[in-house]
């Protein structure tokens, strides 16, 4: 058996050297088959964190009336948090408010005039509120006005409202586009690489008959096929890794000026392993299974 | 040994390759299968090595009906038969060395084993010394030897050999010819199909002629007649 597999082994590295052409022919498309991959890989990696980038922007905010005191407040802030759908809460203190407010109107006088002439702080103490996910904004505006009602000036989500959808619908066609992306991509990986193989090894199919005729079982004849795949498939997983790391290094900056806060080339670099092995199972497990089912048809006895 | 039992191979609907052939070749027999291209000789050869099953009748090897051998030992009955073709059908990836050891090779014979029997059967057919060389750095008559290397080395009960020197000049045709008669003499049953008539009439050994797939004649020391 060890013997019979040791032989087998040889016999498709020697395939694999010696038929130089069919060689590099497989292993350069395959490349092609691994980078697609690849290229969806990092696709996910960069709609993840625009998405992530998105949502993070958008909040609601939640004004308790004057009366309600501060304990109160974070009593109901304490009870958010508890909640799955929420990722974060902020108090914002009245005083607090005021000098942001102060802040961001400091060159408007007209402003600011009206505001002395108001005497005391207008403005209300808040909780500003983030999700998860941004469909989930009016489940917690839900449960803060049946729960808190009583405490509660108002909450912005029906101002909020169309700026949170909007951004679902951008989510959600982000993530809808990733997935056909990947779907169409991965099956024309797939049926390239397939009829690569398929072709190489028609070519071979005198020899497959010759190998039938002097006596050699399928194994014997399909197993040096599944080694060559194995090969092709190792080495253009490592030449598309190779090819990725300038790739993603030449496109990290202009990407950046896209998406800032995201480089491409540390995110390739983070999760190398993960891609690496991403690439080398799409190697190995389509070059094998492709020569498994192209020399199958040739073994008829 | 081998026995065909009115065996017939039809083609589609009524186009007979081979029609009710009835033969037998013994154990270490020399035999010719002559006639013109399309007279059923290369059909009766498919039909031994069980590429094809016969339309009707039966192919015996040691009176086993080869057509019952079920598909997993079909490979095993094939090492009982080697085979030589006109095109050589060598592998062009391999040495001739490696040619000839893949039989072995597939068949579980140790490293050992295989380099001794090998260079022996090289040896036999003065190519020791073209033994690294691929197929395509051969002549045909080498190629032809190596084939021939390749049919031997698993000690086979049988040689079958299919027009083996019809693409060879008159030289390396006596030269393969001699060869398998010195492979019958070692005791090894040899059936050529051929249609090199003086072949066949040098030879004198038992000849059976084959006409529009029927055997019109079988003579124990036949001379090439049609």
């Amino acid at each position: 058996m060890f013997t019979e597999f040791k032989r087998i082994s040889r016999f498709g590295y020697q395939s694999f050297m010696r038929d130089r052409g069919s060689s590099v022919a497989t292993v350069f498309v395959m490349v092609i088959a691994i980078s697609l991959v690849t290229f969806l890989m990092l696709f996910q990696g960069t709609a993840a964190f625009v998405i992530t980038s998105l949502e993070s922007r958008v909040d609601i905010s939640t004004y308790f009336l004057d009366t309600v005191f501060e304990e109160e407040i974070l009593q109901v802030r304490d009870e958010l948090v508890k909640l799955d759908d929420v990722r974060d809460v902020q108090y914002i203190s009245k005083d607090k408010a005021l000098e942001k407010f102060l802040e961001e109107h400091k060159g408007d006088e007209v402003i600011l005039a009206s505001l002395e002439a108001v005497g005391s702080n207008p403005l209300l103490s808040s909780l500003n509120i983030r999700t998860w996910d941004s469909s989930s904004y009016l489940k917690v505006t839900d449960f803060l006005e049946e729960s808190f009602g009583g405490l509660i000036s108002k909450v912005d989500f029906e101002e909020r409202e169309p700026v949170i959808q909007r951004l679902d619908g951008l989510t959600s066609g982000i993530q809808t586009f990733g997935i056909l992306f990947t779907i169409i991509l991965g099956i024309v990986a797939v049926l390239v690489a397939f009829n690569t193989i398929r072709l190489a090894i028609y070519s071979t199919r005198e020899e497959i008959e010759v190998m039938r005729l002097v006596g050699a079982s399928n194994w014997f004849i399909r197993g040096p096929f599944v080694v060559q795949g194995v090969i092709v498939g190792i080495v253009a997983a490592i030449i598309s890794l190779l090819l990725f790391i300038p790739a993603t290094l030449f496109l990290s900056g202009p990407l950046e000026n896209l998406i800032s806060g995201f480089n491409i080339f540390s995110y390739f670099l983070s999760n190398i392993f993960v891609i690496f092995l991403a690439q080398l199972l799409v190697g190995v497990i389509l070059g094998m299974i492709s020569s498994a089912i192209a020399v199958k048809r040739y073994l008829k006895v | 040994m081998i026995r065909f039992e009115n065996t017939s191979k039809i083609y589609g609907k009524d186009t007979a390759a081979i029609d009710r052939v009835s033969f037998e070749v013994k154990k270490g027999e020399f035999v010719s299968l002559v006639g013109k291209s399309g007279a059923g000789k290369t059909t009766l050869l498919r039909l031994l090595l069980r590429e094809e099953d016969p339309t009707s009748g039966k192919v015996l090897f040691d009176d086993q009906d080869i057509a019952e051998i079920p598909s997993g030992f079909i490979p095993d009955f094939r090492r009982r038969i080697g085979t030589v073709f006109q095109d050589y059908k060598l592998l062009p990836m391999k040495t001739a060395y490696e040619n000839v050891a893949y039989v072995m090779e597939v068949m579980g014979a140790r490293g050992g084993d295989i380099d001794r029997d090998v260079s022996e059967v090289l040896k036999l057919v003065e190519l020791m010394e073209r033994a690294e060389h691929f197929p395509n750095q051969l002549s045909g008559g080498e190629k032809q030897r190596v084939a021939i290397a390749r049919a031997l080395i698993h000690r086979p009960d049988v040689i079958v050999a299919d027009e083996p020197t019809g693409n060879l000049d008159p030289y390396h045709t006596q030269d393969i010819i001699k060869l398998l008669a010195t492979i019958n003499g070692l005791g090894t049953t040899v059936i050529l199909a051929t249609h090199d008539k003086d072949v066949i009439n040098r030879l004198g050994k038992r000849v059976i002629t084959l006409d529009d797939g029927k055997v019109i004649r079988d003579e124990e020391r036949g001379k090439f007649i049609l």
